[in-house]
């Protein structure tokens, strides 16, 4: 049949066109992306005395009272003990992947319950004076690696970060609001604090 | 709900408004064959392709010859990508030492993407090496885009020609949308990615210790030069499991803007060309403007429904003022995810930068119905215009029952065999969805795969058939597919694929062979506003009618559940 003379065609295009953008662009992209943008091509890694710190777009996990703290993250990872299960391993930048809890799931309400009682009882200045919790501290990101919380979670944590590092409130305030990144031209994006950022301004004050 | 978010979603309407006669007249011009700045370039590559392959550009093809051009294409495409996927642990750029995929993954992920649908079975960093994401993925990224749009531009001559039996040769016009759009393209795009934050590097993983003094490893991969054609060619095959949620994928407000525009771009363009080609541009607009409106009413239900709080958590002491925020990143926020949701799958993109299993139950609701209605709001590239084609066909046969004449669209009769053709096409997506899915939630290799009960549960499996015939890809993602998911939804994906194209390229050759009808005072416009309230009516009844039931007992009944407070 008519078949038989699509077979060339088949197969000589589909070898041409793989070589092409499946060898030759992604290929020649690299090289030319890793001469213009070196640092991006290459992850955006912070560096700090010699060492990689993480990357300026991935977030990590921050659980001591002298760091602000990023979202809850659903990542995991293999189990240390026991390397056939996986455990909860927040922030695990090598497989990333969100809670994909419904929003009638029980297992959903009960980790934002057990979350914003222990949001609460690290921060119970914030709750005293009257602080609803900023809903991004207690649900997970899509990524789970989400590098950025609202400035209000920023805002929320200040005391507690304050009266950790003994440093004035006022000037962690200050500190949290030079770090907002402002939506672009006004309507596009959201105000948010990338945590890691902030820690290592924090981190450089002292 | 915002100023902000409003003006995000006009903007951005506006944007592809503007985009879509530039557009429309560079595929116009590179199919025709005509010299555009990459062809002037790209020419000699062109040439020498044909050259090796036996191809004759000028030589026409009949319908039946197009459509078996295409299919061997297709067979070819998924015989090498199951042979890469499976050979992979021996093949070289392999940093991460990713083992040999299943072959029921291989298989599955083989359909997925030479379908152009992209599902994803697996998690990208700890599955794919990166010649497979290279020499696998982003070729099928690039050819089945093409593959789509010559598709499209077939049937469109289909209408054009007057007392001929053929409507292109399949060959030129995949090799020249590939070299002459998608590749000087996504070669712009990607560079803007990489400036952006998105890697482009061939190692594996870097090692950093955090401030807290822990380990943490960072995958990397050439990232960028998928990405780009992963949103132009309304692909969606990310590179990591969360594909465009990863702050690699999609790093800030401003790149999550472009990949919108690009899911669109050329869904856009091709209404354009369509007027264009068929000599009156007013007739692409009209399709353009019944696809905005389906576009804008999804869009704006999912925004209003993702900017409210999950009602359980009020109790709990959490501010409802940022909406729901489960599985959303912070610097996209409720817009800018629930506006990427809605274009994903008004095109049959799938990427996506949130979690749709986590949207409030309306919220999810919105993107199984735009997939439901066949994704022709915009649609995938080129599937989107011949899907929405086979809608107006079914529009101008109700108009001519209601007035007792013969149907016509575009100058031509429509006859008894183009409405089967076209019935044929439009009864298989909803026997794969619904089909399927009763199928799934009764046995047990089904059911067992699921992650949420009750009605979630439901949709969770309808999003997956749904997402699978639509050539969507993306997913309820809490589903973690097994064999008997793998093997369903890759026949799901080759029936919504190829029962489509086939059909469709039937009734272009039966289109060209027939006379031109003249315009009388008689003939039904089909470029104003009574053609577009007529379609978007049929539209949404067709796929009213038949998913009603199906999403009551899934996102109508969990939302009733959401608001008594019954949890499962």
């Amino acid at each position: 049949m008519t078949m038989i003379r699509h077979i060339r065609p088949a197969l000589v295009l589909f070898a041409l066109l793989s070589i092409l953008t499946g060898l030759a662009y992604p290929l020649g992209l690299t090289a030319v992306a890793n001469l213009v943008f070196s640092h991006q091509a290459q992850g955006s890694i912070i560096i700090r005395d010699g060492h990689p710190v993480g990357s300026a777009l991935i977030g990590q996990n921050f659980t001591s009272d002298r760091y602000f703290h990023p979202r809850p993250s659903a990542t995991s990872g293999v189990d240390p003990a026991d390397p056939s299960k996986s455990v909860p391993t927040p922030y695990n930048a090598a497989v990333s992947v969100g809670s994909n809890l419904g929003p009638t799931s029980r297992s959903l309400v009960a980790r934002v319950s057990a979350g914003a009682v222990a949001i609460g009882a690290d921060n119970p200045d914030a709750i005293r004076e009257g602080w609803k919790i900023p809903a991004d501290l207690v649900t997970t990101s899509a990524s789970g690696l989400d590098p950025d919380i609202s400035p209000e979670a920023a805002f929320f944590q200040v005391r507690r970060v304050a009266l950790a590092r003994h440093l004035p409130e006022m000037r962690v305030h200050d500190l949290v609001v030079q770090m907002i990144r402002q939506p672009m031209m006004g309507w596009l994006g959201e105000p948010h604090v990338n945590v890691l950022a902030l820690n290592l301004a924090l981190d450089a004050v002292q | 709900m915002s100023v902000t978010g409003w003006t995000t979603i006009l903007v951005f309407f506006l944007t592809i408004v503007v985009l879509a006669r530039p557009v429309g007249g560079v595929l116009t011009r590179v199919l025709a064959g005509e010299r555009t700045l990459p062809s002037r370039i790209l020419g000699p590559l062109e040439r020498a392709f044909y050259r090796l392959s036996g191809v004759n550009p000028d030589e026409e093809q009949s319908w039946s010859q197009y459509a078996l051009a295409v299919l061997a294409f297709k067979l070819v495409c998924f015989v090498a990508v199951y042979l890469i996927l499976r050979l992979q642990a021996h093949l070289p750029l392999n940093p991460a030492g990713q083992a040999a995929v299943a072959p029921d993954l291989a298989y599955n992920t083989a359909i997925s993407f030479l379908t152009n649908t992209n599902w994803q079975s697996y998690a990208g960093e700890t599955t794919m090496s990166h010649l497979s994401q290279m020499l696998a993925l982003t070729v099928q990224n690039f050819v089945s885009a093409a593959a789509g749009i010559a598709v499209a531009a077939a049937v469109i001559r289909g209408f054009t020609r007057r007392e001929v039996g053929t409507i292109g040769n399949f060959w030129a016009d995949l090799t020249r949308l590939t070299l002459y759009v998608l590749l000087p393209a996504c070669l712009v795009l990607a560079l803007f990615f990489v400036w952006q934050g998105v890697p482009q590097s061939l190692s594996g993983v870097v090692d950093a210790t955090t401030l807290e003094g822990a380990h943490q490893t960072i995958a990397l991969g050439p990232v960028a030069s998928q990405e780009a054609i992963k949103m132009l060619g309304t692909n969606g095959g990310g590179f990591f499991n969360t594909n465009s949620a990863h702050p690699f994928e999609n790093p800030d407000a401003l790149t999550n803007f472009v990949q919108m525009v690009c899911i669109f771009a050329l869904g856009a363009g091709l209404t354009n060309m369509f007027g264009r080609m068929v000599g009156n541009e007013r007739q692409g607009w009209a399709i353009f403007a019944a696809m905005s409106v389906l576009f804008m009413v999804g869009a704006g239900i999912l925004y209003w429904s993702e900017s409210h709080a999950n009602p359980a958590f009020a109790a709990l002491g959490v501010d409802p003022i940022q909406g729901n925020m489960e599985g959303k990143e912070v610097r996209f926020g409720i817009v800018g995810s629930a506006l990427f949701a809605a274009v994903t799958t008004d095109a049959s993109c799938g990427a996506v930068n949130a979690m749709h299993e986590s949207f409030l139950p309306l919220g999810g609701m919105v993107p199984l119905v735009n997939m439901m209605l066949g994704e022709i709001i915009f649609g995938g590239v080129g599937s989107g215009l011949y899907g929405f084609i086979l809608f107006a066909i079914i529009a101008v046969f109700m108009a001519g029952l209601m007035v007792g004449r013969t149907p016509e669209y575009l100058g031509k009769k429509i006859e008894a065999r183009e409405l089967k053709m076209t019935m044929l096409a439009v009864l298989c997506l909803p026997l794969v969805m619904l089909g399927f899915t009763a199928l799934a939630v009764v046995v047990s290799p089904g059911t067992s795969a699921l992650s949420a009960a009750g009605p979630h549960g439901f949709s969770e499996a309808l999003y997956a058939y749904t997402s699978a015939a639509a050539n969507n890809g993306s997913a309820f993602s809490g589903l973690t597919a097994n064999p008997f998911w793998n093997v369903t939804l890759g026949i799901g994906m080759m029936i919504g694929r190829f029962f489509v194209i086939v059909p469709v390229l039937a009734i272009a050759g039966a289109m060209a062979v027939k006379k031109n009808v003249p315009t009388t005072s008689g003939t039904f416009p089909t470029d104003g506003g009574l053609f577009i309230g007529l379609v978007t009516g049929v539209i949404l009844i067709v796929g009213g009618l038949t998913f009603l039931p199906a999403l009551a007992l899934g996102p109508i009944v969990e939302h009733l559940s959401m608001l008594r407070g019954i949890f499962s």
